[in-house]
């Protein structure tokens, strides 16, 4: 745990501790895997099915996650704002966002809201011209689902980045002031570069949380990875090998986003202070 | 009212019984005080006596709940945009630095040219570069600021305190975060700019550098200010017992 040096360490070991065996091992698994899925026709069949949806998981994530971070960011602001009105709305959005499964958001964004939101522009329009000829329908599924998750994990990033200007020493934002600098410029030129920086492993680790869920499209049908596995799977009664294959798909980009962020990391540590 | 006078020059920042409280302590009991152009005030004290609290109320960063502060002559409302201009034309340096780490030394100086005053990046670099070769700190413009040393750190601040061409310093204890020997080079650069006429407001430990530099001398205790005037007569022959407990060490 924390060594005689004060240090967390993974504790006392020679050379063989330090091996990361458990690469290895998923290495291993996956060459193995691999021999079979190369060798067999089904395992053919479901990694074309997989291939198809790995685009829509992807855009799912690429798309929601900016919009996350976006929202996260204006929420932040609102989190730590002296306006009684601007935190108290950031407080409920945060709150229920978090408080609420990401599942039923989906649902309620898919079978509620736009709905009720269709009706609300039917109100509106008197039911005339193009307005009044849009229909539930024409909101596509995966629009749906990437306001949900944006809007739950939204949550997620503002408390991410309040955490992240918060851990800010007070001299910071008192230095840009005192040069000068309105508010909105210090945040912008001193305060967030700073926290971006900050917080960049957690962000990584959202992001990755983010891909995972991404899966939660495919009970609107959306026909991401997990969908076209799905689909496959019951079609043809081949449940074991294509959820493994998922889950390796799965394990196989998260490694790699984790890569990714990592090596973020390390340009951006350099300066961190 | 007709002047009988040609008006002198109204002092460059003025207090007017400012007060300034933290729930039932007294930072700051009803202070004025009036810098002239050209005039280097030191204010000493004890410490907790309320000498960093006053000066930051001089620049609004710590808001007074009572009292004026005037600066060239007119009266400063807290209020957002007149605090940004206001602070633009005084610079402040802390006694923590307080650099932006994100950002190089030339950066540093460089942004509230660039990003406030707008002079254009190749103007605010060019403009950082002299400030920088003034304080000694040319060779290190690339640098950031976890790779100086404290008394380099705290010279590039006053590059940066000085990069809006302010008609007034603050400084609040700018070496007290320094060992002795990294003191003596920012002392050195802070003689420079009074000699140069700068006008300045030091709150300080340094007794034999506010007998050196300083026109007028501030002692604190408590909130108030119990002596006031000319370093030989605070520093050397003061009257009140506080200060004279205090100069004896």
């Amino acid at each position: 745990m924390i060594g005689p040096d004060g240090q967390l360490s993974p504790g006392p070991g020679g050379r063989l501790a330090r091996v990361p065996w458990w690469l290895l091992a998923l290495g291993l698994a996956a060459a193995i895997f691999a021999c079979r899925v190369a060798t067999s026709a089904v395992y053919g069949e479901i990694l074309a099915a997989l291939l198809a949806g790995l685009t829509v998981t992807l855009a799912v994530t690429a798309v929601t996650f900016p919009l996350a971070i976006g929202l996260g960011l204006l929420t932040a602001l609102g989190l730590v704002s002296p306006h009684p009105f601007r935190r108290n709305v950031a407080l409920l959005y945060v709150q229920v966002a978090r408080g609420v499964p990401i599942l039923v958001q989906i649902f309620i964004a898919a079978f509620v809201l736009v709905p009720l939101g269709i009706d609300a522009l039917h109100g509106l329009g008197g039911g005339q011209g193009a307005l009044g000829a849009l229909r539930s329908s024409d909101v596509p599924m995966g629009v749906r689902v990437v306001a949900a998750l944006a809007f739950a994990y939204g949550a997620f990033e503002a408390e991410t980045i309040r955490g992240g200007l918060t851990s800010l020493a007070r001299g910071q934002a008192e230095a840009a002031r005192a040069v000068g600098l309105s508010q909105r410029q210090a945040l912008r030129h001193v305060l967030l570069p700073q926290t971006f920086g900050r917080i960049l492993p957690t962000l990584g680790n959202d992001l990755i949380s983010l891909l995972k869920d991404s899966s939660l499209v495919s009970v609107l049908g959306v026909r991401d990875i997990t969908q076209e596995a799905r689909l496959y799977a019951s079609a043809n009664f081949r449940y074991t090998e294509s959820l493994t294959l998922l889950a390796f798909f799965y394990l196989a980009l998260t490694l790699l986003l984790a890569l990714l962020v990592r090596g973020l990391e390390a340009r951006y540590r350099r300066h961190a202070a | 009212m007709p002047p009988e006078n040609p008006a002198p020059a109204p002092p460059v920042l003025e207090a007017r019984g400012l007060v300034k409280r933290f729930g039932a302590v007294t930072a700051v009991a009803g202070i004025s005080l009036q810098v002239q152009a050209g005039r280097v005030t030191a204010i000493l004290g004890p410490s907790g006596s309320g000498k960093s609290t006053l000066l930051r109320c001089l620049n609004f960063l710590e808001v007074p709940d009572a009292g004026e502060v005037w600066f060239e002559g007119r009266v400063v409302r807290p209020r957002d945009r007149e605090l940004d201009a206001l602070r633009a034309r005084v610079g402040m340096v802390f006694q923590q630095f307080n650099l932006f780490p994100h950002l190089s030394v030339l950066e540093n100086v460089a942004l509230a040219p660039r990003v406030v005053a707008r002079i254009g990046r190749p103007a605010a670099r060019e403009r950082a570069r002299a400030l920088l070769a003034r304080v000694g700190l040319a060779d290190k413009e690339g640098a950031h600021p976890a790779e100086l040393s404290g008394g380099q750190q705290q010279r590039a601040a006053i590059a940066r305190a000085l990069a809006m061409e302010p008609a007034a310093l603050l400084f609040d204890e700018p070496t007290s975060a320094l060992d002795p020997e990294l003191t003596g080079e920012v002392l050195a650069v802070m003689r420079s700019l009074a000699a140069e006429g700068t006008t300045m407001v030091v709150v300080t430990h340094e007794v034999a550098f506010a007998r050196a530099v300083a026109h007028e001398v501030v002692f604190m205790d408590a909130g108030e200010v119990v002596e006031r005037g000319p370093p030989a007569e605070v520093i050397d022959a003061p009257t009140h017992e506080r200060a004279l407990r205090f100069f004896r060490r």
